[in-house]
Parts: C-alpha cells; structure tokens; sequence
C-alpha cells in the first residue's frame, strides 16, 4: 500500500504541476502583453506600462511564475485588479457559497441515483426499469441551465416559494441560505444524476450476474441480504469511478447554475472577472478549480484502492 | 456503406428510429434555414413585442419582436456546427494520437495517455473561460474550447480498441508477414475500431450541442446577432416575469436534439455491436 | 425403511427465450436415500445444470419449472423464496464449477465461510471464526489460520475450490450437490478435490448428487447414475451395471468416444456425429434421434418410455434388442 501511495502522490502533485504551468501559459504568456487585455484597446500606453510594472510583468516568465507559485504556496495571492482586495479573499468569500451548494449537489446527487438505479436493476425487464430508463434520458439532454429556468419558474414564478435568485449570506440564520441554495442544488443534481443512476443500474445488474453471487444465494442468503452484503459493495467500485470523473462536471455545472441564480460564488466570481479581463482573479481561480478536480481523481483512486483489495496488492 | 440487411434491422430498432427522425429534423431546420425562414431572425419589430403564437408568427415574438420560430431554426446551424467542427477535431486528432499510441506503446502510450489523464482537469467550460480571457468571445472559441476537450476522449476509445486489434490473431499474421505499422493501423485498427467511435461520436455530437449552448447562455459563445439557442434562453429568462414562454421554446428544441443523438447512439451501439450481430 | 431424501417426479423447465419457449428439462424423474451417491452425465446442454439449479431454487428468471421435487418429505417447487433460504445451505449445500469466480473478490475467506455459519447455526463473530478454521482445515487448506483473513485473489484455483466446498459443509447439509467440482481445474488436482469430497460425504453421511460430463469421474465415485441428453434422463442404473451394458446408444457412443491410453498410435479420436440441438430446436421423439446410428422412424414419433434392462436400471429406447445384441 505505501508504494500505492507514494506513485499516486507523485503523480498529484505532477499533475497539479503541469497544470499550474498550462494556466501561466495560456493566461499570461499567450495574450502577448496581458496589461494590454486587461484595460482595453482604450487604454493608453502609459496606463499599460504603469500596470505592467505594478503587476511585474515586466520580469522574466520563469520568474513570475516562481514568484505566482511561491506566494501561493505560501498562502499569498495577488491583489485583483477590478476588485482592489487579494484574490484569497474574494475566494474565501464566494466559497460560503460554492462549497456547501457542491456539498448539497453532490449528496442529492449520489442520493437519487443509488435509489433510481438499485430500483431499476431490481425491476429489470419490467416497467419499473423501463421508467427509470427513460428519466434518465430526459436528464440527459436537458441543459442544466433551462431545468434551473424551468425550476425558477415553477417554484418562484408561479408558486413564490422562493425567489427568482440571490443569496442572502449566513449571518440571518442557516436556513435562508439554505433555501437560496435548494433549487441550484437540485439543477445540478437532476442532471449528473441521471448519468449515475444509468451507470449504478448497469453495474448492479452486472454484478448481480456473477458467481459469487450465485454461491451467496447458495448460502442461503435472501435477496436483500445478497444486495446489501455482496452486489452493492462490489458495485460501488465503477459507479466512485464514475462520481469521481464526474466532479468536472459537477464544477462546470456549478459555473453555469451560479450564474442562472445570481449566486455569489466562485462561479459567478471567474464569469465577472472575464467580463472585467481581469486576469489576476481568472488565473488564479482557474487554478483552484483545476487542482480541485485534480485533488478529487486523487481520492477517488486512494479509495478505490482500499476498497479493492486486488488493486494495492498489484502495485505493490 | 453498411449493407442492406443492416438497414433492415435499423429500421426495427426503436431507439435508432426514433432518435434517427430527430436528428433528422435537426439536420433538415439547419439545411433550410440556410435558404429561408419565416422573417429573418434578426428583425426587430418593437410594437409586435411578446406576441402570442398565431399564424403571422407561428411561435410568437421576444422582447425585441424578433420571431421566434425563425431564431430557433437559424440557430440550428450554430448547433450543427459547433458538433461537426469540434467532433471532427476531436475525431481526427484524438483517433490520430489513440491509435499511434496504440502502435507505438512505450513511452509514447504513456505520454498520450497521461497528456489525456491531464485535459480531463480542465473541463470544456474551464477550457472556454481561460480562452475567452485572453480572446474575447465568440463561435470560433466555443468551437475550438470545446474542440480540444473531444481530443483526450476520441484518444482513449481509439487507444483501448486498437489495442484489442493488436493483440488479434491476424494481426499478429500481418506482422509476421513483414507489414509495417502504419499498413496495419489502416488495414485492419482502423476499420475494426470504427464502429466504437461512431458510436462515441454522436454521443460526443450531443455533448457538444449542449457545451455550446451553455456557452452562449453565458454570453461566452455565439455574438449577437447570430442567433443561439443558448442565448436565447439567457433573454428569455430576464423576461421570466412578462413572458414566460419565451424559457420554454429554445430548451425544448436544445433537449430534443440531445436526446435525438443519445438515442441514436445507444441504437448504433446496440446495432454495431458485433455479438449481437452474429446472434441474428 | 426411511422415506427417499429427495424424490423428483417428473420435473420440467421451461425457459422463454427470443425464440419462444424452449425445454431445458422435458420430465426428468429419480431417487436419492440419505447418505446414496448418484451422478447426473452428460454433453453440455443436457440439463444437468439446470436439474441443479432447480433443486436449489436458483432458476434463472425466465424458467418456469413444473412437476415435483420433494425433500424430506416437503413439496420445493412452488416454496417461497424466504423457506427456500433456510433450506439453501443449512440442509442442501452447493459446489460450483467455477472456483476461481466463485468468492467475493472483497471479502476475506474467513468471512465468506463465517457468513454461512453465522446466518444457519447463528454462531457469533469469535465462535464461527474459529469454526471456519477448523474447516479448513478439515479440507486440507496449506497454512489456514493465516487464510482466514486473505481474499480470494491471493488463493489458487485449486484453494479456492476448497473454500467453496468448506462452505457448501459448513452447516452440514443433508445433500451436497457438486456441479462439475473439477472440470475447471487442472488433472493433477482433480483427483485430490474429488477424493476430499468422497472422503467428507461418507464421513457425515451426506446423500450426494455429482455432475460431470466426464465418464471416468463417474466410474469411481458414485453408486447409482442417470445419463441424461437433450434434457431427458435417457438411462439410469446402478453405476456398474450401466457401464458392463452401455444398454442407450448414447451411453454407448459416449463410452466410445472417452480418450483412452494404450491405443495404437494413429488410432482416430471417436466422436459422435452432429451436435447438441439448441434447446428451442429439440424435436418430438427421442433427442438422440439424429445422432444414433440405430435409428428408425419410430424414433422420431414420441419420447420413448424407460424400458427395463435389469434390476433398478432401465433406458429410454425403443431398439434395445439391437443395441444390446451389437458389440461394445
């Protein structure tokens, strides 16, 4: 298992590694002169060398790459330039947003489509499958931005058991915000649900098909006890597989969800800074979301491995 | 050409048919929005605003009295587009690198496969914003953003099949017999492997119809005036109070072309799959 | 005289399949009193899976199984599924044919074995971790106490088999049914798995049902046999008997197409023409009717009944004087 780990620890950290360097690339040194994105084709040559040297972008690219990754190491961001505050400030903040919406999603996600998908394997060849089937389907090709529009409509058009958007922050109480985050959450969730719920159907049905199932039953196990004790377990294994490719498009869902309810997020944040070429904020929540993908595979291959005793005996 | 008998059983495959006709009707709104449509898409008719559908405007006006019968069939050429351009590149490079990984193995497998690993931190979307960062919106960095991210999945799909070719019997033969790699990957990988990657393509298809609408929902994609289902929904919205219909149109048009290219892709994998085709 | 442990009367399976409903078993019928041995022989495809899979309740769902199976007195067929699982491992235990599938690859083999104990005999943790030793070591497993917590991808093929019978007996069951034991494992081991299982079924008293398609397996180890084809029993006697007469033309094609030492080089492997008719595709008459070089148009009309050869052994044929007059 330790060798297991260490291989996989170098291969996060390279990753975030290279991943760091593509942001630096594509952000910094592909623009040219990034000053000159950042104010515009208004700006003057002046105002573009007066930034040019607050940023210090006059020095050499390794270096101000070095410098970008040892501040951040170091917990150091750059200060925005549309915003005037450091960007790990401007994060923090629109984490208490984004975090707990991804938490919410995730657990609605995982919650709806284990149930959908055990009922469906359950009922194989009969309406029960074929209905579920067909859900996910709809789940499928539905934008998440229109579900969220059409949700918005429902709930706070015609019903105004909520409104149309915004957050209204922690501080009056958890259950406002709460509320604000229920419909986003269920956006998103509909959607990756509906790829999961397949994904679980197909690998219980699977499972259910192989040997040792049969021996299970041959025990003298009832149906239930074989579904608990043996099918979901092994099952389990491609549908973490699935969850953990699957947080990419939880992120790139959140994007878009926080813009279609006006959420105050990280989201929102990177959408405001583009439409403000502000860069600073652009490479550096880039990067976040990126390592956070990068950080999920990770765990979802450590948990892989102790959860199948045959994957850290091979690497050993 | 697949042969008649393939056609036959297509014909009978509920979800080839089905999702067959609305590809169909998406291909034919694109191709004769080309020629005509009702109004032109871009006209604005401010006193006709938020019209109801009636025979003058089948599916009514928005805010600006633009038909909205009109936008919706212009803007399938944005989503057949951005879905044969950004497959195509993905196909094409992707398939290209999958399958010289496939020759090759060695490092050049891992370096493929670990490149491929490495894009899948960076989803389309992520992908789109960094670009547009640094370019401004528009088609051309939908197409490209979304473009790059088909590469890393066409690889894998090329690289696994192919491997299972190289491993086959006759090809063992073929490389007794003094054939050279690159005789072989188009011999005999490529043919074998193309049923998967058609399959993979139009699921690919309908994964890109729905990249780029979110894009020009969030004004990253298509500009004004060309017509976007995407963004058309994004108006529509800031419209939720007057007019609500407006949020029903684009999204039931974008769903169902989705859906019409999932089905497809299911019934091709169902009709394309070799087992079963021998089971008849 | 006990009443028969397991008495089977006229048992016939169903399956529906794309091509319409075809017959896995077309009324099969025997005996079995604690503590006899019989083997059920055949190509695959004749059924003698599913006969097994019957008794243990565990038809696939598209079977529909009719007739009767009484155990102990008491009807199977028809029993819901939760008094099927009292019976399933506590009172009939099963060995596959696969060892290498045939364990939880993520549970350890302590557990697997404990799991039976635990749920018939209701041993706690300690009590049936020390019962799952004891076990296996009473099916000869190399260093078992360090076993006990290993998974299944550590084991070999072999090991692993004597896992799977170590579970079949771990609550002691009346009847033991062996479905093609050692058909997946190498020669060398097959002797020792089926001389363990031999060795445990007299010890305890068992009734067994042994499976093969192999005729030297049957030879040693089993008092009575039934030889079944195209989902008929198409001879059934006592283990010598069937095999000094060779009375069905199948018994006796199989008996000449077994590979044997000792010929003289050259000498052409027997075989039976044609091939196994796909179960939808079995026609009236007897199964065997395109294959048997003894055929006659009566053959095809209707299943020929058993007609009796000796004591307690008969054969469904309706040309046995001829077959019987012809040499082996």
């Amino acid at each position: 298992m330790g060798r297991f780990l260490s291989k996989r620890i170098t291969t996060f950290v390279a990753t975030l590694a290279v991943a760091s360097i593509v942001v630096f690339v594509v952000l910094e040194l592909l623009p040219g002169n990034a000053a000159e994105v950042m104010l515009g084709p208004t700006a003057t040559p002046e105002q573009v060398a007066a930034l040019q040297r607050t940023l210090g972008l006059d020095r050499p690219p390794a270096q101000r790459y070095l410098d970008w990754i040892g501040g951040l190491l170091q917990g150091r961001t750059a200060v925005s330039v549309s915003y005037g505050s450091p960007v790990s400030e401007l994060i923090a903040e629109r984490l208490q947003v984004s975090l707990p919406l991804a938490v919410m999603a995730m657990v609605l996600t995982t919650v709806i489509a284990l149930a959908l998908g055990v009922y469906a394997a359950a009922h194989h060849h009969r309406a029960g499958d074929l209905g579920v089937m067909v859900l996910s389907q709809a789940g499928l090709a539905v934008p998440s931005f229109w579900l969220a529009i059409l949700l918005i409509l429902l709930f706070a058009v015609k019903l105004q058991w909520v409104s149309a958007g915004g957050f209204p922050g922690w501080y009056d109480g958890a259950w406002p915000a709460v509320k604000a985050l229920l419909l986003p959450a269920l956006a998103l969730a509909a959607v990756q649900a509906a790829i999961l719920a397949r994904v679980t159907r197909s690998a219980v049905l699977e499972v259910s098909r192989e040997d040792y199932v049969r021996t299970a039953r041959a025990k003298g196990l009832s149906r239930r006890a074989v579904l608990w004790g043996h099918v979901l377990r092994n099952a389990m294994i491609p549908v973490l597989t699935i969850m953990g490719l699957q947080f990419a498009n939880l992120i790139t869902g959140a994007i878009i969800v926080e813009n279609v309810f006006v959420l105050p997020g990280i989201g929102r944040l990177v959408f405001q800074a583009i439409a403000n070429r502000d860069l600073v904020v652009v490479r550096d929540v880039v990067l976040l979301l990126a390592a956070t993908v990068v950080l999920v595979n990770f765990v979802v291959d450590v948990l892989y491995a102790l959860i199948d005793p045959r994957l850290s005996a091979r690497d050993a | 050409m697949p042969e008649p008998a393939f056609w036959r059983r297509a014909a009978r495959h509920p979800s080839f048919v089905a999702g067959g006709v609305l590809v169909a009707l998406l291909g034919a709104a694109a191709l004769l929005s080309l020629f005509w449509s009702p109004y032109p898409p871009a006209e604005i008719d401010v006193p006709n605003r938020f019209a109801r559908p009636s025979g003058a405007h089948w599916l009514g006006t928005d805010s600006l009295g633009r038909d909205i019968a009109s936008q919706l069939l212009v803007g399938a050429q944005n989503s057949i587009v951005v879905g044969v351009v950004a497959v195509g590149i993905g196909l094409v490079v992707g398939v290209a690198l999958g399958c010289l990984a496939a020759a090759r193995r060695g490092w050049v497998e891992e370096l493929v496969m670990r490149a491929s690993d490495f894009t899948f931190a960076f989803p389309a979307l992520l992908s789109a914003i960094m670009l547009t960062a640094i370019h401004g919106p528009g088609l051309f960095t939908s197409i490209v953003a979304i473009g790059i991210f088909n590469i890393p999945v066409f690889a894998r799909i090329a690289r696994a099949s192919a491997n299972g070719v190289w491993s086959r019997e006759y090809v063992l033969a073929a490389r007794t017999a003094g054939f050279g790699a690159w005789r072989i990957t188009l011999d005999h990988v490529l043919p074998n492997i193309a049923s998967v990657l058609i399959v993979q393509a139009t699921i690919q298809f309908a994964v890109a119809i729905l990249a780029e609408a979110a894009l020009s929902y969030l004004g990253l994609g298509t500009q004004p005036p060309q017509p976007s289902w995407g963004r058309m929904l994004n108006e529509a919205q800031q419209q939720m109070f007057q007019a609500p219909q407006l949020s029903i149109y684009p999204g039931v048009v974008i769903a169902l072309s989705v859906l019409g290219l999932n089905l497809m892709g299911d019934g091709l994998r169902d009709l394309l799959d070799p087992r079963l085709a021998r089971a008849r | 005289m006990d009443a028969p442990l397991l008495e089977v009367s006229n048992l016939r399976v169903t399956l529906d399949t794309d091509r319409g409903p075809a017959d896995a078993l077309r009324g099969v019928s025997f005996t079995l009193n604690r503590g006899d041995t019989l083997g059920l022989i055949g190509e695959s495809g004749c059924g003698k899976s599913i006969t097994a899979l019957a008794l243990m309740g565990l038809l696939p769902e598209n079977a529909r199984p009719a007739g009767s199976i009484r155990f102990d007195g008491q009807e199977l067929l028809g029993l819901d599924d939760t008094a099927m699982c009292r019976l399933r491992g506590a009172r009939i235990g099963m060995v596959f044919q696969e060892p290498m599938s045939a364990l939880n690859p993520l549970h350890t083999i302590g557990r697997q074995i404990g799991e039976s104990l635990q749920l018939h005999r209701r041993l706690s943790a300690a009590e049936s971790r020390a019962e799952a030793l004891r076990l296996l070591e009473r099916v000869r497993l190399p260093d078992a106490a360090r076993r006990l917590d290993a998974h299944p991808h550590q084991l070999s093929g072999g090991q692993r088999q004597r896992v799977v019978i170590a579970i079949a007996l771990a609550c002691r069951p009346d009847l033991l049914i062996a479905d093609e034991p050692t058909t997946a494992l190498d020669v060398t081991l097959q002797r020792e798995i089926l001389d363990l299982i031999d060795e445990l079924v007299r010890e305890e008293g068992m009734a067994m049902l042994l499976i093969s398609h192999d005729l030297g397996v049957m030879a040693e180890r089993v008092q009575r046999m039934l030889v079944m084809y195209g989902g008929t029993v198409v001879e059934s006697g006592p283990t010598a008997e069937v095999f000094a007469r060779l009375s069905h033309p199948y018994t006796r094609a199989l008996h000449g197409a077994r590979p044997r030492l000792g010929l003289p080089r050259g000498t052409r492997l027997a075989t039976i023409a044609g091939s196994v008719p796909e179960l939808a595709d079995v026609p009236p008459g007897c199964p065997f009717a395109d294959r048997c070089r003894f055929v006659i148009d009566d053959c095809r009309r209707a299943l020929p009944p058993p007609v009796p050869v000796g004591p307690a052994h008969d054969a469904r044929c309706i040309r046995l004087p001829v077959v019987l007059g012809e040499p082996k």
